[in-house]
Parts: structure tokens; sequence; C-alpha cells
């Protein structure tokens, strides 16, 4: 297909590959934001063919990975309340909560809806006036113009009995975040281009400046994955901490502006708490006042306290922060795996720990 | 999570105030939003995510940087017009 088909061909790739080879002269660490880029990474074995210079780490960008268990222990309570229906996207239906997932609510007699879009979860509240129809509000900047769309259209439709779950996070935060930790091992970063696509890259520069860190924004195809990290080992090499874009087909500086302008009027950015990592300063969003009426938090008060929000039992802390791969952890693939995870990373297919598992990576032996 | 998938434009309509579209992937076509892309027309391509179309393919842009990329890897006869038949499943939107 096109636009996908051409930047899967090996041969840019292996031209590419010999640039990275020809370009870096010494040990470079880079991450990866995006999760859906982790797993093509890994998937494909690019890190595996990489020159030995460069290390990649991978980022917290699984939005589903780093829900809060007291936010899926809302959404699980939310769906046993009689007369609620649950809508959610299909990969937050298995990531357990503090005692079972929203899979295990439905089982159990609870309504909960695969959507692909949040406006099926509106359509679902229309056909359905009697009941409250919560979507649960999961994602980046990239599925925050969507979320905010459907509850701006609830509201001037008169859709009373339409409302978000609103677990909303930022991707700035969270690189500001892992640049200050104690150890940090990351010098650059791929941006993650759908997540630019909505918001243009003016933020990534005051970043790229101010914590001297080159950036790229890179698409998700094989051949659009080695050219950002062809771009950014010339940047690390050149000790130029600016921001370029390798995906110019899909993404310019400004970003979606009638997006942004839906996000801004609809939600404020908030704290939030990230699974495996704590709560980050302004790193998510919430409903505004104005749509009160609309915000499943305030619709279901007593959900509040019904989660318990424990750390994980594993190395997910690390390896959400680039400080670790997921294979130098202990319970990788042992104690852990899909089907039983124990940290944030493990939980959805995007996760870095379940694209390692997946790809059919072991864990490191460390000799004593 | 941030799928983003490209697709052509088929039509364009409006439905209870909204813009909304038809988008064919590859032959599979669903019905998407373009509240964000109130620029694009017909025959245009898009990004698709979570059934909103987020970013209009810039084919120049994308044409200029392919070129470049099908010189370095001695890519001969490209012809970015075609449009292969089919599409993987992994390329869908989920």
């Amino acid at each position: 297909m096109r636009f996908l088909d051409e930047y899967r061909d090996d041969r840019i790739a292996l031209a590419l590959l010999d640039e990275i080879r020809e370009t870096v002269t010494r040990p470079w660490t880079m991450m990866e934001i995006c999760g859906g880029q982790t797993h093509t990474l890994i998937r494909q074995g690019i890190d595996q063919v990489l020159p030995a210079e460069i290390t990649l780490v991978h980022g917290p960008g699984c939005p589903v990975c780093v829900t809060p268990r007291a936010l899926i222990d809302r959404a699980i309570a939310i769906a046993g309340h009689p007369g609620a229906i649950v809508c959610s996207f299909g990969d937050m239906l298995r990531v357990p909560g503090s005692s079972g997932d929203l899979l295990q609510a439905r089982a159990a007699g609870g309504d909960v809806r695969v959507v692909y879009s949040p406006l099926d979860a509106l359509e679902v509240a229309r056909r359905n006036p009697d009941n409250t129809v919560v979507f649960f509000a999961v994602g980046f900047e990239t599925t925050a113009p969507a979320n905010g769309m459907a509850v701006k259209q609830a509201k001037r439709m008169g859709v009373q009995n339409f409302a978000l779950l609103v677990a909303h996070v930022l991707v700035p935060p969270a690189i500001a975040a892992i640049l200050t930790s104690p150890g940090n091992l990351v010098q650059g970063f791929l941006a993650p281009g759908h997540v630019c696509a909505i918001e243009g890259w003016r933020g990534y520069e005051e970043i790229a400046s101010g914590f001297h860190v080159p950036i790229v924004v890179t698409g998700f195809e094989p051949v659009d994955l080695l050219e950002g990290i062809a771009m950014l080992v010339r940047l690390l090499e050149a000790d130029n901490p600016v921001v370029e874009n390798q995906y110019v087909r899909a993404v310019t500086r400004d970003g979606n502006i009638p997006a942004r302008r839906v996000v801004n009027e609809v939600f404020e950015v908030t704290d939030r708490a990230w699974r495996g990592i704590g709560v980050l300063p302004a790193s998510g969003l919430r409903l505004r006042e104005s749509y009160a009426a609309h915000d499943a938090e305030r619709i279901f008060p007593w959900t509040e306290d019904v989660g318990a929000d424990e750390s994980d039992a594993c190395m997910a802390a690390d390896v959400l922060r680039g400080r670790a791969l997921p294979t130098s952890c202990p319970a990788f693939g042992v104690e852990c795996t899909t089907e039983h995870p124990l940290g944030a990373p493990m939980v959805s297919a995007e996760g870095a720990c379940a694209a390692y598992l997946l790809a059919g990576r072991t864990r490191e032996v460390v000799e004593a | 999570m941030c799928l983003g998938v490209p697709g052509q434009v088929t039509e364009l309509f409006e439905d209870n105030g909204v813009r909304m579209g038809v988008v064919d992937f590859g032959g599979i076509r669903r019905t998407c939003c373009f509240e964000y892309e109130p620029e694009v027309v017909e025959g245009d391509w898009v990004v698709i995510h979570v059934g909103f179309a987020i970013s209009a393919v810039n084919e120049e842009e994308a044409a200029r940087s392919y070129a470049l990329l099908a010189e370095m890897g001695n890519l001969e006869n490209v012809d970015l017009e075609q449009d292969p038949e089919g599409v993987s499943p992994e390329a869908m939107p989920t």
C-alpha cells in the first residue's frame, strides 16, 4: 500500500545502515518514546543490526501500559454499576487492575464494549439513552483530539448520557522526567511521529536546547526508523542539540492546529500518575469544568477509592526510564509474561517488555 | 496505540454538523472524521488514527524525501504512483 510499502524496502534499509556505520565514531544511547516504534524496532531486529556503538533504550510511550491500576479499577467498578456501559479500545481490556481486568468484568456481567473510535462510543450512547455510556479515554496527544471531539459533540447534541473516564498522558513531561532522573543514560530521542502530527515540534525545541539533547521526529516503518536513527547519530556526532523532522510526509512544525484548538477547549493540563513511574507534574489531561457533566469521575465519585496503586514487582520503572532493557530483568519471561504481566511494559503488546517477549528475545544471564 | 494508517479519501460529507468522509485503505473502506483536516479533498491521502484524519499526507514532501532514499538504496524505476493490491494485516487500523 502506498506510503507504507516503500518504507519497508530492504535495499533502502541496508543503505541507511551503511550510512549509520560510516557516521558513528563513539558510543551513543538513544531512546524512542513510542511503543509502536519499539515494536517495529524489536520485531524487525533493527536493534541487533545497528553498530555496537548504538544502544537503543525504550521509552514509556505505551499509554495502555502506563495507565494506573487505580484508574482501571475505576473503569471496572463503573462496568459493574447497573445501567452503565463501558466502551474502550480493545487493547485496554486485558490490562490488569489491582484485581482483574475489564474482560473479567464483562464475564462477570458488566456491559463492556470494544470500539474502534470514540465516535462509536458516542453512537452507543445515542442508541442507549437510558444507560450511562463511559468511554475510557486513554492515550497520548495523538488520541486526545478524537476523544475531545466525541465529548464536544455529545455536549453540542445534548447526549447527556455520554461521559469520558480520562487517562490522557503527555509526552514532553515524560521526556523531562527521564532526562532529570538519576542515572539517566539517554543522549538523544526519536520523537513519536503521530504525537507530533498533532502537537508539532515547537515544544521539543525547548527540550532540545534546555537539556542539550538532539531530537528527531520519526515515523513508524523500518525505513523511517533507520533514517531517524541516521539523522540522530549525525546530530549527536556533531554535538548539535536541535530538533529535526524525518517524518516530513505527515508532520509540520506547528502540528494540527484545529485539533490542538479542540483539545485546549475540552481538556486542561493536570498532574497524572504513570504506572511504573509515579506521579509526574503537569503530565496529563483532564476535562475542563465546562465538561463536568460528561466527566465519569464526577458522575461516579464513589469509584475514587476503589483501587490501589502498588508499585510493580520488577524492573518496570528502570525499563520505562531507559535505564535497563527488558531482557535485563530477572522476571522477564519467567514470572512475567504477556499472560501474567508483573510490570507496566508487559501489560500491552506495545509495551517494551511485551515487544521483546513477542519477538522471542530471551533473558540475559549475568554471570556472578 | 498511536497507530496511524495512511489511506486515500474517496468521499466527503457532513453528518450532524461534523465533517466526515470515507477512506480507502488498500481496498478496505471506513468512515472517518475530517473535522481536523478541513482542507483535504477527495483523492488526497491522509493519516487516520482511531477514526480521525490527523494529518494530510504531504505528497510533495514525501516524493522529495523518498527520492533521496531511493537514490541511496540504488533503486531503479521507482514509481510512486503505483498502488499495489492488498494490505497486510498489521497495516490495518486496530
